[in-house]
């Protein structure tokens, strides 16, 4: 996986108090439909404002003469109502009581429900349960209602509305912020504050009040359009605004009476409202998208069925090597993020052959699974690109040939194992369903013999009473148990290739044995091919033939694991060797290598291990290394190699 | 399972008691002299004695709930003054043509939001999502009482294909094909902001749900992709989404108090608005009541749905 991508579910950080105020603007005013609901509501905004000084007639004096004008009538653009007052006046007098009234309710409900938030969520304990159960008792009613029941007691009247929808938005601020300010108040910098003697008001509003105020205003700007409706909407059932006083609700109100005879009465302030609320909305998901980018929906990509392949040239007719089953030959993948191109693949080749367990070890961010995804057009498009190779199985380029014959190999030709079972089986499905629509994808036979094959399966890969399990869900078995289920998933077929992706990695090591003499043992039975990712040595000794080392998007050496593992000739492939902790050698050193892999989208000229080498020399970083061959049936990419004399362990 | 739905029967029973609590409290906060109140200000001293001695206004506030929530039990809602009814008649009676109109308008929003949030996610960034995220967003923004206006001035004025007001025709009405038609645009326009919220929530939680591991590993297997689409990932959106319907149905029934006065129809929303301006308290109470029973019962029913299809909640 792209590590760009995978930066989700970050808890909040202490805000940076002295920055990011301009830049948010920016970002904000990047949104097109964003910037759209600020200038309207701006617009709105400001000619409510200004109508005391703009030249309209008194919005209250009522002329019967000149009742029921149509729009642009004369002397009245938007003509006049009932009792001929102009409805351009009221309109825009209305929009400031709405306005007023909203923000108002916003401000209160902000007020109250942040301060309930904070404490409960500060304080923890009986205080928390106590506040958030009636937070709960307020929610169980529905929202309307409980306004009304408000309304009901205090009586019909602007204020009283106003006071209503406050009360019943409390809950909102409320809960959004005593999830947060819960988890703040178990943060270092709270600890710190305590020990340094701040008293509880000072930490809150201090330390804790100024990280949560984000969220106080992504709340702020999600309901103030929501209040503004909900407070027209009870002025239109006469419980809000009295008359002369009107809002826009009222004016809607009034003009529902006379619909059929002058609509236009009704329709102009039930227009405003729209026009006021959408353009609230529109401002606040771009408030919400700035000021938390995770919720942003745009972030969320749907990923294709298959990985798009964009090769700048076709290759031309490539002989598969003899005796190779998969043959990859220089595998370029790609993600694209903006305009950065993070090349995660950078030319690979990887040949395996019938029942032969190809390795291709590397620390997390080398690109190995990318590589092993890419084969089967796994690789989440977008952002993953196959920019270049081929990769023939059988003779077939895989990166040619259509999406149905890509769906109708994957699970049967070539399988997958993945790293955690517990996230890779479907939660919702029992594992005979799963492992029944596994085989019934490639082979159309009634569902009974299906669960047959199905039972088979799980007898095949030792699982106790097969029967009984498969009407087991995925939560239900233990981790071994779920991996046997995926291993056994990928047998539904006739596999010749198995991409085990860290299969091992998740699970104990006692049961790590197990589930590796599994493989070991099936891809000798039935001759299948294995390409094995992992970042452990130990476990590629136990099961791979051959073995590559992958460093930042490209093998650094391959060869025979028993050579490998016996004299490396990598800098890098020696010290990934020295990770592995031998049993009865506790004095070996376990540190992991210093230093970080370079990030794949400026990789530099030369070696691009160099930076963390012990052994690098000016001409490493000159120009790029490339892979050569070194003995029988080996190969590394350094121009320093460890060679035979200078030993190792 | 059943186990399961028994434990959550039971866990509602204390919110229904916390809601006879807060509506209890409400009518018990009411400024001034409650009878006097509720009986408005032309009534007797000999009414507003007896009706204090009645609700046992004299007691305290503890030992008047009770009494209330005894009565409660009785199917005692009180009497109400302007329709000179017992409420629990007249609640019931509204409250079933409530049902009718926010139970299709729940049906209505949560296969259209359903529909629309799926469509959306798999043709994410074409044509198509682009009209919906933007039908959606004007979903959720327009005031519902003024779209049932606009509707009533297309649909039923001009175009005359469907009636204005009312739950059945006056002359010559009564079958359900007569309240079909006299349903359709209230319902519709009740299911509108609901539809919105569901339908943005599906999009969401799809691509969320598009992006996990096991829907790699359901291609990986060579499952169709329409499978993977329809069958793996909308039933773990559905998961996420079941709740919200729940909450959209306290948003739903509430509603119902604008569209029931836009329409004319004789349901509890409209009773409300009506006993609100003469005061008729008894009855807001019973209906308040009602409404907030009902949604209690509706979210019940939304835990018990997603404890069907999720089998780690059980």
């Amino acid at each position: 996986m792209a590590e760009a991508n995978t930066a989700t579910g970050n808890p909040p950080r202490p805000v940076n108090r002295s920055s990011g105020r301009p830049d948010n603007l920016r970002l904000l005013l990047n949104n097109k439909l964003a910037t759209a609901g600020l200038a309207i509501f701006a617009l709105i905004v400001l000619t409510a404002l200004a109508a005391p000084l703009l030249p309209l007639p008194d919005p209250d004096v009522t002329a019967p003469a000149d009742r029921l004008f149509r729009p642009l009538s004369e002397g009245h653009l938007l003509g006049t109502d009932a009792l001929g007052r102009d409805i351009l006046s009221r309109l825009i007098w209305g929009t400031r009581v709405s306005l007023a009234v909203g923000i108002s309710a916003t401000l209160i409900a902000a007020f109250f429900g942040s301060l309930i938030g904070l404490v409960a969520g500060y304080a923890g304990g009986r205080v928390d349960t106590f506040l958030m159960r009636g937070i709960d008792m307020v929610m169980a009613f529905p929202y309307i209602l409980l306004a009304l029941a408000i309304v009901a007691v205090l009586g019909p009247g602007l204020l009283n509305a106003l006071y209503a929808i406050a009360v019943v938005n409390i809950p909102f601020f409320a809960r959004n912020i005593r999830g947060i300010a819960l988890g703040l108040s178990r943060r270092e910098f709270v600890d710190a504050a305590r020990l340094s003697g701040e008293s509880n008001a000072q930490i809150l509003f201090i330390e804790v009040l100024p990280n949560v105020l984000p969220v106080i205003i992504i709340t702020m700007s999600t309901t103030v359009g929501w209040m503004i409706l909900e407070t027209a909407g009870l002025s239109f059932l006469g419980l809000g605004a009295q008359p002369p006083q009107a809002d826009l609700g009222s004016m809607l109100g009034d003009g529902r009476k006379i619909l059929f005879t002058a609509p236009h009465v009704s329709i102009i302030p039930g227009l405003m409202i729209f026009a006021l609320v959408m353009s609230i909305n529109l401002l606040g998901d771009g408030v919400r998208d700035v000021l938390d980018p995770r919720l942003k929906s745009g972030a969320l990509t749907r990923p294709l069925a298959r990985t798009a392949v964009i090769r700048d040239i076709a290759p031309g007719d490539i002989e598969p090597s003899p005796g190779a089953v998969l043959d990859v030959r220089g595998l370029k993948t790609e993600f694209r993020f903006g305009g950065e191109v993070f090349k995660a693949v950078g030319g690979v080749d990887m040949r395996v052959g019938r029942g032969e367990c190809l390795g291709i070890v590397g620390e997390s961010g080398s690109g190995k699974t990318v590589a092993a995804m890419s084969i089967m057009g796994l690789v989440p498009t977008p952002p993953g690109r196959i920019a270049g190779g081929v990769a023939l199985l059988e003779g077939e380029d895989l990166f040619a040939v259509s999406d149905e014959r890509i769906r109708q190999l994957r699970g049967s030709a070539v399988s997958h194992v993945f790293q955690d079972p517990l996230s890779t089986l479907h939660p919702l499905f029992t594992v005979g369903d799963q492992l029944i629509e596994a085989i019934q994808s490639h082979r159309s036979m009634p569902k009974s013999r299906a669960t047959e094959r199905a039972v088979e399966l799980l007898n095949l890969v030792r699982i106790p009473n097969p029967a009984e399990r498969l009407k087991s869900y995925p939560h239900e078995l233990s981790g071994g148990m779920r991996q046997r289920v995926c291993i056994a998933m990928a047998l539904a077929d006739d596999a010749r290739i198995i991409i085990a992706d860290e299969p091992t990695t998740a699970l104990d090591v006692t049961v790590q044995a197990q589930v590796l003499a599994l493989l070991d043992k099936l891809r000798r039975e039935r001759d299948v091919g294995i390409l094995f990712i992992t970042h452990d040595f130990g476990v590629v000794s136990a099961i791979c033939d051959r073995v590559a080392v992958m460093y930042a998007g490209q093998f650094v050496e391959t060869g025979a694991t028993g050579e490998i593992l016996k004299s490396p000739a990598h800098p890098y492939t020696a010290k990934l060797i020295d990770c592995v902790p031998v049993l009865g050698q506790p004095e070996r050193r376990l540190d992991a290598i210093e230093g970080r892999p370079p990030v794949v989208n400026n990789l530099p000229i030369g070696c691009a291990f160099a930076e963390r080498c012990p052994r690098a020399q000016d001409d490493c970083r000159a120009a790029p290394i490339p892979l050569t061959e070194f003995g029988q049936g080996r190969a590394v990419r350094c121009i320093h190699p460890i060679l035979m004399e200078a030993g190792h362990g | 399972m059943s186990a399961y739905i028994a434990k959550r029967l039971l866990a509602a029973i204390p919110v229904l008691f916390g809601l006879t609590i807060i509506v209890f409290l409400i009518m018990a906060m009411i400024p001034g002299d409650p009878a006097t109140a509720i009986l408005g200000s032309y009534a007797t001293p000999e009414n507003v004695e007896k009706l204090n001695r009645d609700l046992g206004l004299d007691k305290p506030l503890f030992q008047q709930y009770f009494i209330w929530l005894t009565n409660l039990f009785h199917g005692d809602l009180g009497r109400s003054y302007t329709l000179n009814r017992p409420v629990l008649d007249e609640v019931l009676e509204r409250f079933s043509a409530t049902l009718i109109l926010a139970g299709t308008a729940l049906v209505l929003c949560s296969v259209l939001g359903l529909v629309a949030g799926v469509v959306s996610a798999v043709r994410q960034f074409s044509w198509v999502d682009k009209t919906i995220t933007l039908v959606v967003l004007i979903g959720i923004s327009v005031p519902s009482f003024w779209l049932g206006l606009l509707l009533i001035l297309v649909f039923a004025v001009d175009l005359g294909w469907f009636p204005a007001s009312g739950m059945y025709a006056i002359y010559g009405g009564g079958g359900p094909l007569d309240l079909l038609h006299h349903l359709f645009l209230p319902a519709l326009t009740l299911a509108v902001v609901a539809t919105g919220v569901i339908a943005r929530l599906t999009r969401t939680a799809m691509l969320e749900v598009l992006r996990q591991d096991y829907i790699r590993t359901a291609r990986a297997k060579g499952v169709t992709e329409n499978r993977v689409i329809y069958r793996h990932a909308f039933k773990a959106a559905l998961v996420t989404v079941i709740p919200v319907i729940g909450i959209q149905a306290g948003f739903v029934l509430g509603g119902a108090v604008y569209i029931e006065t836009v329409f004319q129809w004789p349901g509890i929303g409209s009773m409300l608005v009506k006993a609100i301006s003469t005061r008729d308290l008894l009855l807001v109470q019973g209906g308040v009541l009602v409404v907030a029973a009902a949604y209690v019962l509706f979210n019940l029913a939304a835990d018990v749905l997603q404890t069907v299809l999720d089998p780690r909640l059980r």
